[in-house]
């Protein structure tokens, strides 16, 4: 199973902001069930897109060397359904990175209506937690790569943004 | 910058609380605890750590709101309960943490349940005071 809840990035400044976007489609197996006959985007979905986004800028900020897990939903309000056919615009920003994790503001926008709001706590859990990793080598780097986040990505000193020299 | 007065630093603190626990402000009184009274589990401290270092613009480095480590360390914890050389660390760790009344009885599952309002006030205080 393949656990992509955006498809691509369209912005994303290192330690800053990201902004992703998600495009809803009837392709998409849970839609039918969520639900029989109206078809309806589940906002824990949402959630999680919303928290890939605002997760991979976090850890991409350390050089994907801290295993950087949400932690809270602060908050989350939803203003309207998101249904097959939208495109939904994730924009993530960091309020504060800290040495044991992260908090970010985060909206979805469908065009210029603003859908949801977010507040979400990431944590940086310690290596030792669980004594295994929490992703393969190289798998966050990967995942940078398929949403093109290097192809329109900014690094903290203006310059292009860069893929970390070791698999992360 | 001046410091603020106590009154302030209880406001300021009990916002970050209503806002971090989704708590009402009066529930948030000086003798609350966080655990037991607001219902903070252990990742709240985490996002209330976050709140308190932007609200005052100081830093608090793991472990200093609640030293968790003495927990784990056999020198300061036997049979469930903190030793005496564990209550003197607590009380050189957590100075702003009213200790007297745990101290009869310290059994580590209640230590979880020690902070009040009031300790997170003092404990604002005595960051504010440091920084200045």
């Amino acid at each position: 199973m393949r656990w992509y809840w955006i498809d691509r990035f369209i912005a994303f400044e290192s330690g800053r902001m990201a902004k992703a976007v998600k495009n809803v489609s009837l392709a998409e197996e849970h839609l039918h069930d969520h639900f029989p006959g109206y078809p309806v985007m589940p906002n824990v979905l949402i959630i999680e897109g919303v928290a890939q986004t605002g997760g991979l800028l976090v850890g991409e900020y350390n050089g994907f060397r801290e295993k950087v897990v949400l932690a809270k939903v602060q908050r989350a309000v939803f203003h309207c359904e998101a249904v097959p056919g939208d495109t939904l615009v994730y924009t993530a920003s960091v309020e504060s990175i800290h040495p044991h994790g992260a908090a970010v503001k985060a909206t979805s926008h469908k065009g210029d209506v603003l859908q949801a709001e977010l507040e979400l706590v990431f944590a940086h859990l310690r290596s030792d937690v669980g004594g295994r990793d929490l992703f393969e080598s190289g798998t966050l780097t990967h995942m940078m790569r398929i949403l093109r986040a290097y192809e329109v990505g900014v690094a903290a000193d203006g310059l292009p943004l860069r893929e970390p020299d070791e698999g992360a | 910058m001046t410091t603020p007065s106590k009154e302030e630093i209880f406001e300021k603190v009990r916002d970050v609380l209503v806002d971090a626990l989704a708590v009402d402000e009066d529930e948030v009184k000086p003798d609350a605890t966080l655990v037991g009274d607001l219902g903070a589990e252990s990742i709240d401290f985490l996002d209330i750590v976050f709140k308190l270092e932007k609200t005052f613009n100081i830093k608090i480095p793991r472990g200093e709101l609640f030293p968790e480590d003495i927990m784990t360390n056999p020198d300061y914890v036997k049979d469930g309960k903190f030793t005496g050389a564990g209550l003197a660390e607590l009380r050189k760790r957590m100075p702003f943490a009213e200790l007297d009344q745990f101290a009869q009885n310290p059994l580590v599952q209640d230590f979880a349940n020690l902070l009040t309002v009031a300790d997170m006030c003092r404990f604002v205080e005595s960051k504010l005071k440091q920084a200045t």
